[in-house]
């Protein structure tokens, strides 16, 4: 399931650490980017290639938010709702993707396009409101510039970068 | 006089882009060889101890006296991490010094580690920082490429491995311990201390973990000497500093300053004041974790002893402006959630009081508050402080105790009105 030059990369990764166990989380983070999501077959997988337990494995990727133990769509956004973002309208920004998307944060567009998701301080506060699409920032955001970030994604004008 | 720029100097470069070129031609790795030539290790933690430089993380601790705590004993591995969490809401100074002068932070880690015996390091980069982490990779592969980095140090006989590694979204893996774990490739959750990571720390080795800025003073310091240093800014909180400035202000941004800027020229002044001409209602000034001032403290030095006298503290340097649109009551329901969502659930006070102080807070912005609530959130908050593993259960506490303190009255009107006050005005 996982390409040999992955495997490569991931094998360098290893090597970095005094106990092979410390590159647990950056593994994950390639295999969630080529697999998609941390899929129970991806689990197994990292378990086996670290001789760890799937349910220590499991145990350690449900800590963290930016990895997802469910499907997620091709295009992720996170949009901060912490206070300095909250203070420049971020939850307009919200209720706006919501109803453009037709989904809840949380939730996935049914066509597998998108997933909306609420985010912690983004150590952007400065360049309030922003959002992070595939790891990207988008700053000082407004509903304009929202739609028109909307419109690339849709007709695929901004391709998927490896997070 | 404007202030002299120092961790921010390349901003006065044009098209400066970050790269090795870049930083050498503005005299970038001059304070390394120097380091490695004229001074013993502990001489370097001696001048670091002298300059006064205390940590920019958020506690304020002074760094030379933490190199000092590692053991001398050659036979045990040391490590030095630096700590690029940057997580505590309203920060956004360390994104600035990684994406855009990577090599100052290097060189001060190559310093650093050499001070503390130490041959290999790593960066702990925020998982969201995938721009940041990318240029730091960058700059990794151009040092390794100069020698900067590697066996054998511009011949000096030091070597030294620098990693970057990136975390996956949690605010608590910035909290030292807590990123150790998370290094090991554990849940972030914090240890119980001591034993310090100075004694045990990664690998249960010997580890300095330091923030991002603190580290990008060591070249100067090095290159300038301790008392160049020390002369910056009030005697106790020496060197300049890192402010985050957001909010409701007109210019905000990063400002660099010496520690001895009153809150009200870091607003009014650099921050070009509040927005819309409109009035200053509260002002956090250390990241979220700070209790809140209000215009009565505008003439407050921006220094750690001032701001904690004022029942506040200098934390990790954000300071995030509100202007009188802003209710109180959802202000304390948006940073409760913050930290009842990154509590890591390990210690029941922390736990429960995080969770309850959302809840009860949400129930009073929505008009659904008991007369009883206030009291209730102030013994909540009284039984979190001071109990935990870590220090996350009194963040959480003590900003919400200070919007009680200056703010009573619309805690109480929201309750007595059964409705927000402020329902309607502003973005918020
Ligand atoms: C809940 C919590 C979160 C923290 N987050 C950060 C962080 O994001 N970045 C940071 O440098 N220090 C953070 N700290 C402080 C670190 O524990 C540690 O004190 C710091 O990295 C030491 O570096 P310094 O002495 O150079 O400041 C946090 C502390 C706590 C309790
Ligand atoms: S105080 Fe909170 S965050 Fe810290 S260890 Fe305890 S439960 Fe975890
Ligand atoms: S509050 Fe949104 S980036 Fe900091």
């Amino acid at each position: 399931m996982i390409a040999d030059s992955t495997k490569q990369r991931l094998d360098e990764l290893v090597a970095r650490y005094p106990e092979k166990r410390s590159a647990l989380i950056p593994i994950l983070h390639e295999v969630q980017a080529e697999v998609g999501y941390l899929s129970p077959e991806a689990i197994q997988w990292v378990a086996g290639y670290l001789g760890l337990s799937p349910a220590d494995v499991m145990s350690v990727a449900s800590f963290y938010d930016m990895l997802n133990l469910e499907p997620v769509g091709r295009h992720m956004i996170y949009v901060c709702h912490n206070l300095s973002c909250s203070l420049l309208g971020a939850e307009r920004l919200i209720r706006h993707l919501e109803e453009r998307l037709g989904i809840r944060v949380g939730e996935t567009t049914p066509d597998g396009l998108i997933t909306l998701k609420r985010m912690e301080c983004l150590a952007s506060c400065g360049t309030a409101p922003a959002i992070q699409v595939d790891g990207v920032y988008y700053e000082r955001m407004t509903i304009q510039k929202l739609d028109e970030l909307l419109a690339k994604l849709r007709d695929g004008r901004l391709g998927r970068s490896r997070t | 006089m404007a202030f002299e720029k120092i961790l921010t100097r390349y901003q006065d470069i044009p098209n400066y882009t970050g790269t090795i070129e870049d930083y050498l031609a503005q005299g970038g790795y001059q304070a390394l060889p120097k380091a490695l030539r004229e001074f013993q290790p502990a001489q370097l933690v001696e001048e670091v101890k002298k300059s006064g430089l205390r940590g920019r993380g958020g506690a304020g601790f002074p760094c030379g006296v933490k190199w000092g705590f590692i053991p001398k004993d050659p036979s045990r591995p040391k490590y030095l991490v630096c700590n690029c969490d940057e997580s505590e809401p309203g920060t956004f100074k360390d994104r600035m010094l990684i994406e855009q002068d990577p090599h100052q932070l290097i060189e001060g880690i190559v310093i650093s580690s050499y001070a503390i015996g130490c041959h290999l390091a790593f960066i702990y980069c925020r998982g969201e920082f995938v721009e940041g982490a990318r240029r730091l990779e960058r700059a990794l592969a151009e040092a390794y490429r100069q020698g900067y980095l590697g066996e054998n140090i511009l011949g000096s006989g030091f070597d030294l491995d620098l990693y970057v590694h990136r975390g996956a979204g949690a605010y608590i893996c910035g909290e030292e311990t807590g990123l150790l774990e998370s290094l090991e490739g554990k849940r972030g959750q914090p240890r119980v201390k001591p034993p310090f990571p100075a004694i045990a720390g990664l690998y249960r080795s010997p580890t300095v973990v330091n923030n991002v800025e603190t580290l990008c003073n060591v070249p100067h310091i090095v290159l300038r000497g301790a008392d160049w240093y020390a002369s910056i800014g009030p005697p106790k909180s020496t060197g300049p500093r890192l402010f985050s400035v957001s909010g409701h202000v007109e210019r905000p941004g990063n400002y660099e300053l010496p520690m001895s800027v009153t809150l009200r020229e870091l607003i009014f002044e650099h921050a070009g004041g509040i927005r819309n001409g409109r009035r200053l209602k509260a002002v956090i000034p250390g990241g979220s974790s700070a209790p809140v001032l209000t215009e009565q403290h505008l003439d407050l030095r921006m220094d750690f002893e001032s701001l904690a006298a004022a029942g506040s503290m200098g934390g990790s340097g954000g300071v995030i402006v509100m202007d009188d649109t802003v209710c109180m009551v959802r202000v304390g329901e948006i940073v409760s959630r913050f930290y009842h969502h990154e509590s890591c659930g390990q210690c029941t006070q922390c736990r429960e009081g995080t969770a309850w102080l959302h809840k009860v807070l949400s129930r009073i912005e929505r008009g659904q508050g008991r007369k009883e609530d206030l009291e209730v959130l102030l013994d909540m908050c009284d039984n979190m402080k001071g109990k935990t593993i870590c220090v996350l259960s009194d963040a959480a506490a003590m900003p919400i105790e200070s919007y009680l303190k200056y703010f009573r009255d619309e805690f109480e009107a929201h309750i007595r009105e059964r409705a927000c006050p402020f329902a309607g005005q502003g973005t918020f």
